[in-house]
C-alpha cells in the first residue's frame, strides 16, 4: 500500500520550513510559479474598460426621472489581458478536484464531467428566458420533466419539486410541505426531531419554518437511538429529519422501523439526501418509508461546486406530501405539450404551499445533472454507489490501526469514513492534521463534523478516484497521523507550503473588514 | 464507464484488504425490504458521450434561442452581452471544482474574488457591506424581510404593489409559515410609482417597506420620501433591484436612504439560462446591521507571517455553528455566478458600466419612441431605464405576445403572464431593451406589433 511519488522526488530531498529550499528571498515576493496578486482595487482604474460597445452615441435626452447618478460608483476596470491574468493568478491559489484528491466528507467532491459543461452551454438551454411563451421552450420544460422522472425512479418516490435552489432550500421545501400537510388537516404540531449528528442546516431549516427543534441522541454505535426517538413521538411531533446514510458514515438500518413509528404517531419522515451518493442506483429511499428528501445535484449528480455554489436541491415526495409541492411544476397535456402549473391554475395547483423562487429552478444544473445521469445509466449509477462505498471502506480499514475510528465496529461504512482525534500527542488536534495534509498536497477532509465525535475527521473519497490515488492519500494520511500521535510540534505551524500560512480568523471576526477601503 | 477509474482487479484487491467477500457485504445494513436485485428498471443503461450529446442537442433544438429572434423580455431576467473571457475564467478547474473555502490557506483565489465581489456590490448599491451572495433576487428579498424583522423585532412587512409578483409570492409563501404579516397590493397603472398610497400603509408595527427600483413596470422614482417615512415609524427600507446595469445610470438605493438593498445579479456575467442559476445580491447600508445578515461573509485578515489573506468570517451567524439559532439556513450560495459577475464587472469598470447603462437607456428611449408611433399603443412610463410598459389599446397582451412569437418576435412579458386574472393589467406589455437589441429588432417589433394588433380583436 506504500505508494511513493514517481516523479523523481526522494524523501531525503527536504526543503526548509519556510519553503525556500535554501534559495534567496525574491524582490517581488513571488516564488517562480507561486505568484502574489494584489486586489482588483489596487490595480484597476476608473477610466479603463475591457468592454467595447458597438456604438457610443452621446445620449440626447434621458428619461431617468431626474435620478441621474451624479457621484462616482467607485468601481475600477481592467482591460481583457489584465482581467484574464488577475483571475488566472487568483485561481492558482485555489485547490480544486481537477488538481487533486478532495475527500471533504458529506460534500461529495467527485469529478465534474466536462460534457455536462458543454451541454449546459448549448444556446438552446443557456440563452432562453424563463418567461418566454411556453411554446418556444418545450425542450427546456422537457429537460425538467425528464430529470424529475429520473429522480422519482431512482428514489422510488412518486412526486418531485424541481425549483429549490440548493440543499438547504430543498430541506426548507420538504419541511414546508410537511407543515402544509399538517395545517390542511387542522393539526398544529410544533416540534421537529433532529439527531445530534445532523447537518446544521437541518435544525436551522426547521427553525426557519417556525418549528421548535429537539435533539434525538445517538447510540454508542453511531446510529439514531430508536428507543429514545419512539419515546419522544407524540401528537406534537410534526416530523423527524434523518440523514441516511448518516453523517457518521453508517446506514440507518432501522430506518423503516423509525418511519413506521413516526407515521403511526401522525408525523412525517424527512430524509436529508446529502449522502445519496452512497446508495444511488442501489437503494430507493421510497422503499424505506421516506416522505420527503432533497437531492443535492451538486453532490450525487456532479454539477460543479463552483467555490460554494450554485447548487440545486430538488425534493422527492411520497403520495402523502406530493400535492403540497411548490409552484411552478411541469405537466404534460393530452397533445404531449409541456406546460408550467403556476398560481393561475387554481384547480391544478391543488393545495401547493406556494412559491419558493422567482422562476423554475436551477436549469443550468438540470442540464448538467441529466447529462450525467444519461452518461451513467441505471447500471453506471449503481456502480457509482458501490465504488464510492468500496473506496471509503478501504480507507477506513487502512487507517483504523493507527487512527481512532469510533464506529469501525458498527459494520461497514457507507461512502465516508469517520475518525476522531484520540491519542494525539503534544496538544495536537484535528486541525493540525488537516493543515499537515495541505502540505502533502491534499484538500483536508471535513473536520469537527459531525459534532458527536471529538475532533471528527470525515473522509469521503467518492468513486472517481483511482486505487493508486487512494493508496497515495493513505500513505500521506498515515504519515501525518503518525506525526500527530508522536506530538510533532512542527505540525502546529502547518501548512508551510500553501499560498498562505494559518490565517488569523479571530482577528477577522473581532474587527470585520468586509470591503476594500480606499 | 469513462468516469470510474477502478478496475475489477482493483476492486477485488480492495475487498480483500477490507476483508469483505463481495460488494454486497458492504451493504449488509440495508434492510431486505430495500435490497434490489439489479440496476433500477425502467431507466436506460450507460451511454457514450456521443449518444448523450445527441439526446441533449435534440432537446435544446426544441427551444427558440433568444439570440435568434428580436428579443424584448425582462421582468427580472435580462439578456446582456457577456464578454468571452468571463466564461473562460469561470471554467478554470481551480474555480469550477473548488468548494466553499473552509480551508482558507488553499482557497485564497475564491476568497479574494469574494472580497472583490462584496466590494463591487456594496459600492454599486451605495452600501457599506455586501455578503458573498444568496441564491437569487427573490430569495434575497425574503431574507431581507426576515432580517428586517430581526432588527426591528416587528413582524409586519409592507410590500409595494410594484414589486415583482414572483418576489411577492416568495415572501408571502415564507411568511405564512413564520407568523409574519405581509401587506401587499397590485401595481397601479400610472406613469409614476404611487408613493402616497405606499407611505400611508407604514405604521408603528411595520418592520420594513419593500420597494422595487426600477419597479416591475420599469418606473423610477426618488426613494428618499419613502425612506424618511419608514424611518419616522422605526421601520427599515428594503430596496429590490432586478437590473444592476441600471445603477450605472441612476442613483444608488443606499444614497436615497435604503437600509437593506437586495437584488438579482444575473444581468452581469450569468446569462438567461431559463431562470437559473442566478445570483442573489444582499447589502446593508449601516455596518451595525452586519451581524444580522444572512449568508457567507468574506473578511480580510493576516496569516502567521503577516501576509494579507482572506477568510470566511462572522460565521457565528450561520447554520453550521448556530444551528436552530442561525440567521438563515443557507449553506451553498451562488459562488461561481458571483465570480462571473465580478469578472464581468471588472471588465466593465466604472467607465464601462456607465457606458453600458447609457447605451441601454438610449436604445430603450428609441424603442419607446418607435412603439408610440404604432396606432393604439401608448407608453405608460414617465421615467424608465431599459424597460417600460406599453398599453395595447385594450387588446390582451398575453395573446399578442404568443402571436408575435409565432411571427418570430419575442416581444416582451405580458402583465397577463405575471398577474393572471387581474383585468386592469391584461392590456399591458413590459418591453425590455439592452445593448444586444438592434435598431432593426426595434423596427421589427413595431411592425409586427402593429400587424398583430390589427388582427387581434
Amino acid at each position: 500500500m506504500n505508494a511513493p511519488n514517481k516523479s523523481g522526488w526522494k524523501p531525503e530531498m527536504q526543503v526548509a520550513d519556510d519553503g525556500f529550499a535554501g534559495g534567496p528571498a525574491t524582490t517581488t515576493g513571488n516564488r517562480a510559479l507561486m505568484l502574489e496578486e494584489p486586489l482588483l482595487f489596487e490595480i484597476g482604474r476608473a477610466d479603463v474598460t475591457g468592454v467595447d460597445l458597438p456604438s457610443l452615441d452621446p445620449a440626447r435626452t434621458t428619461r431617468l426621472g431626474g435620478l441621474e447618478r451624479a457621484e462616482p460608483i467607485g468601481l475600477v476596470g481592467l482591460t481583457e489581458p489584465e482581467t484574464v491574468r488577475h483571475y488566472t493568478r487568483l485561481s492558482r491559489q485555489n485547490y480544486g478536484i481537477d488538481l487533486g484528491f478532495f475527500p471533504l466528507g458529506s460534500c461529495t467532491m467527485k469529478h465534474n464531467p466536462r460534457l455536462n459543461e458543454k451541454m449546459a452551454r448549448l444556446p438552446g438551454f443557456a440563452d432562453i428566458h424563463p418567461l418566454q411563451p411556453q411554446s418556444t421552450v418545450q425542450g427546456a420544460l422537457e429537460v425538467i420533466a425528464q430529470l424529475g422522472e429520473w429522480l422519482c425512479k431512482l428514489t422510488g418516490m412518486p412526486g418531485v419539486a424541481m425549483s429549490p435552489k440548493a440543499g438547504a432550500h430543498g430541506e426548507l421545501c420538504g419541511i414546508l410541505a410537511i407543515r402544509a400537510a399538517h395545517t390542511a388537516r387542522g393539526d398544529a404540531r410544533e416540534v421537529v426531531l433532529v439527531p445530534e449528528s445532523a447537518h446544521g442546516t437541518n435544525p436551522a431549516t426547521a427553525a426557519f419554518a417556525g418549528y421548535r427543534v429537539e435533539d434525538i441522541p445517538a447510540t454508542p454505535e453511531g446510529r439514531v437511538d430508536v428507543a429514545a426517538l419512539k419515546a419522544r413521538l407524540g401528537p406534537d411531533v410534526a416530523a423527524v429529519m434523518i440523514t441516511n446514510p448518516n453523517t457518521c458514515g453508517l446506514f440507518e438500518k432501522d430506518f423503516r422501523e423509525i418511519a413506521d413509528a413516526v407515521h403511526a404517531a401522525g408525523g412525517y419522515v424527512y430524509c436529508d439526501g446529502a449522502n445519496f451518493n452512497a446508495i444511488v442506483g442501489r437503494v430507493r429511499p421510497g422503499d424505506l418509508g421516506v416522505d420527503a428528501m432533497h437531492i443535492n445535484l451538486h453532490k450525487t449528480f456532479s454539477t460543479p461546486h463552483g467555490g460554494g455554489g450554485p447548487g440545486s436541491g430538488p425534493v422527492v415526495f411520497s403520495e402523502a406530501l406530493a400535492p403540497y409541492a411548490p409552484l411552478p411544476f411541469v405537466r404534460q397535456d393530452e397533445s404531449g405539450a409541456f406546460y408550467l402549473v403556476e398560481e393561475e391554475h387554481r384547480e391544478e395547483r391543488g393545495p401547493s404551499f406556494g412559491r419558493m423562487t422567482a422562476f423554475h429552478g436551477q436549469m443550468g444544473m438540470f442540464t448538467r445533472a441529466l447529462t450525467y445521469m444519461l452518461s451513467h445509466g441505471a447500471d453506471g449509477l449503481k456502480q457509482v454507489a458501490e465504488d464510492a462505498v468500496l473506496n471509503a471502506n478501504y480507507i477506513l480499514r487502512s487507517m483504523e490501526d493507527i487512527l481512532h475510528a469510533p464506529f469501525a465496529a458498527s459494520g461497514p461504512c457507507m461512502h465516508e469514513a469517520l475518525f476522531g482525534d484520540k491519542n494525539f500527542g503534544g496538544g495536537l488536534s484535528t486541525l493540525d492534521v488537516a493543515k499537515g495534509l495541505i502540505d502533502e498536497g491534499y484538500h483536508p477532509m471535513t473536520v469537527y463534523f459531525p459534532l458527536v465525535v471529538h475532533g471528527a475527521m470525515l473522509v469521503e473519497p467518492t468513486e472517481t478516484e483511482s486505487k493508486a490515488a487512494i493508496d497515495q492519500f493513505i500513505t500521506a494520511f498515515r504519515a501525518v497521523v503518525e506525526r500527530a500521535l508522536a506530538g510533532d510540534e512542527g505540525l502546529k505551524q502547518a501548512p508551510y507550503y500553501a499560498p498562505r500560512r494559518r490565517l488569523d480568523e479571530t482577528a477577522a471576526a473581532r474587527k470585520p473588514k468586509l470591503a476594500f477601503e480606499g | 464507464m469513462r468516469y470510474l477509474p477502478l478496475t475489477d482487479t482493483d476492486r477485488a484487491e480492495m475487498l480483500a484488504t477490507i476483508g469483505a467477500g463481495s460488494i454486497d457485504d458492504l451493504f449488509v445494513d440495508v434492510p431486505a425490504v430495500a435490497q434490489l436485485d439489479g440496476p433500477i428498471r425502467d431507466l436506460p443503461m450507460h451511454a457514450s458521450e456521443m449518444a448523450v450529446e445527441r439526446h441533449m442537442k435534440s432537446l435544446a433544438a426544441k427551444n427558440l434561442v433568444a439570440g435568434d429572434a428580436p428579443f424584448f423580455l425582462g421582468a427580472g431576467a435580462y439578456r446582456h452581452h457577456v464578454p468571452a473571457s468571463v466564461d473562460t475564467i469561470i471554467q478554470r478547474g481551480e474555480f469550477l471544482t473548488a468548494y466553499t473555502p473552509y480551508q482558507p490557506e488553499i482557497a485564497q483565489g475564491t476568497l479574494q474574488m469574494l472580497f472583490e465581489f462584496q466590494t463591487q456590490v456594496a459600492r454599486l448599491y451605495g452600501c457599506a457591506v455586501a455578503n458573498a451572495s444568496l441564491y437569487d433576487g427573490s430569495t434575497a428579498c425574503w431574507e431581507a424581510v426576515a432580517m428586517a424583522a430581526r432588527v426591528t423585532k416587528r413582524s409586519r412587512a409592507v410590500l409595494s404593489g410594484a414589486l415583482h409578483p414572483h418576489y411577492a409570492e416568495v415572501v408571502k409563501t415564507m411568511a405564512q409559515f413564520t407568523g409574519y404579516t405581509i401587506g401587499d397590493a397590485l401595481p397601479s397603472i400610472t406613469p409614476d410609482p404611487e408613493l402616497p398610497g405606499l407611505i400611508g400603509r407604514i405604521d408603528e408595527d411595520t418592520a420594513c417597506v419593500v420597494v422595487q427600483y426600477p419597479d416591475i413596470l420599469g418606473r423610477i422614482s426618488d426613494l428618499t420620501p419613502i425612506a424618511e417615512a419608514a424611518h419616522a415609524k422605526g421601520a427599515l427600507l428594503v430596496v429590490v433591484n432586478t437590473e444592476p446595469v441600471a445603477l450605472g445610470a441612476i442613483k444608488s438605493p443606499g444614497e436615497m436612504g435604503a437600509d437593506i438593498v437586495v437584488g438579482e445579479g444575473q444581468s452581469l456575467g450569468v446569462g438567461l439560462q431559463f431562470g437559473g442559476p442566478y445570483l442573489g445580491l444582499f447589502a446593508v447600508r449601516d455596518p451595525k446591521h452586519v451581524r444580522q445578515m444572512p449568508g457567507r461573509l468574506c473578511g480580510e485578515t493576516t496569516d502567521a507571517e503577516g501576509k494579507r489573506g482572506f477568510v470566511l468570517t462572522l460565521s457565528t451567524r450561520e447554520q453550521h455553528i448556530r444551528r436552530e439559532k442561525a440567521t438563515s439556513n443557507i449553506c451553498t450560495n451562488s459562488g461561481l455566478c458571483a465570480l462571473a459577475f465580478t469578472v464581468h464587472m471588472t471588465l466593465l469598470g466604472e467607465r464601462g458600466l456607465r457606458e453600458l447603462a447609457a447605451e441601454n437607456h438610449r436604445l430603450a428611449c428609441l424603442a419607446a419612441d418607435r412603439l408610440t408611433k404604432v396606432p393604439g399603443v401608448r407608453v405608460l412610463n414617465n421615467g424608465f431605464f431599459n424597460e417600460f410598459t406599453v398599453m395595447l389599446d385594450g387588446k390582451p397582451a398575453r395573446e399578442i405576445v404568443r402571436d408575435l412569437a409565432d411571427r418570430g418576435v419575442l416581444a416582451g412579458v405580458s402583465l397577463g403572464r405575471l398577474y393572471p386574472g387581474v383585468e386592469a393589467l391584461q392590456q399591458a406589455l413590459l418591453v425590455a431593451v439592452t445593448e444586444t437589441t438592434t435598431e432593426d429588432d426595434i423596427e421589427m417589433l413595431a411592425t409586427e406589433l402593429e400587424a398583430s394588433l390589427k388582427e387581434t380583436v
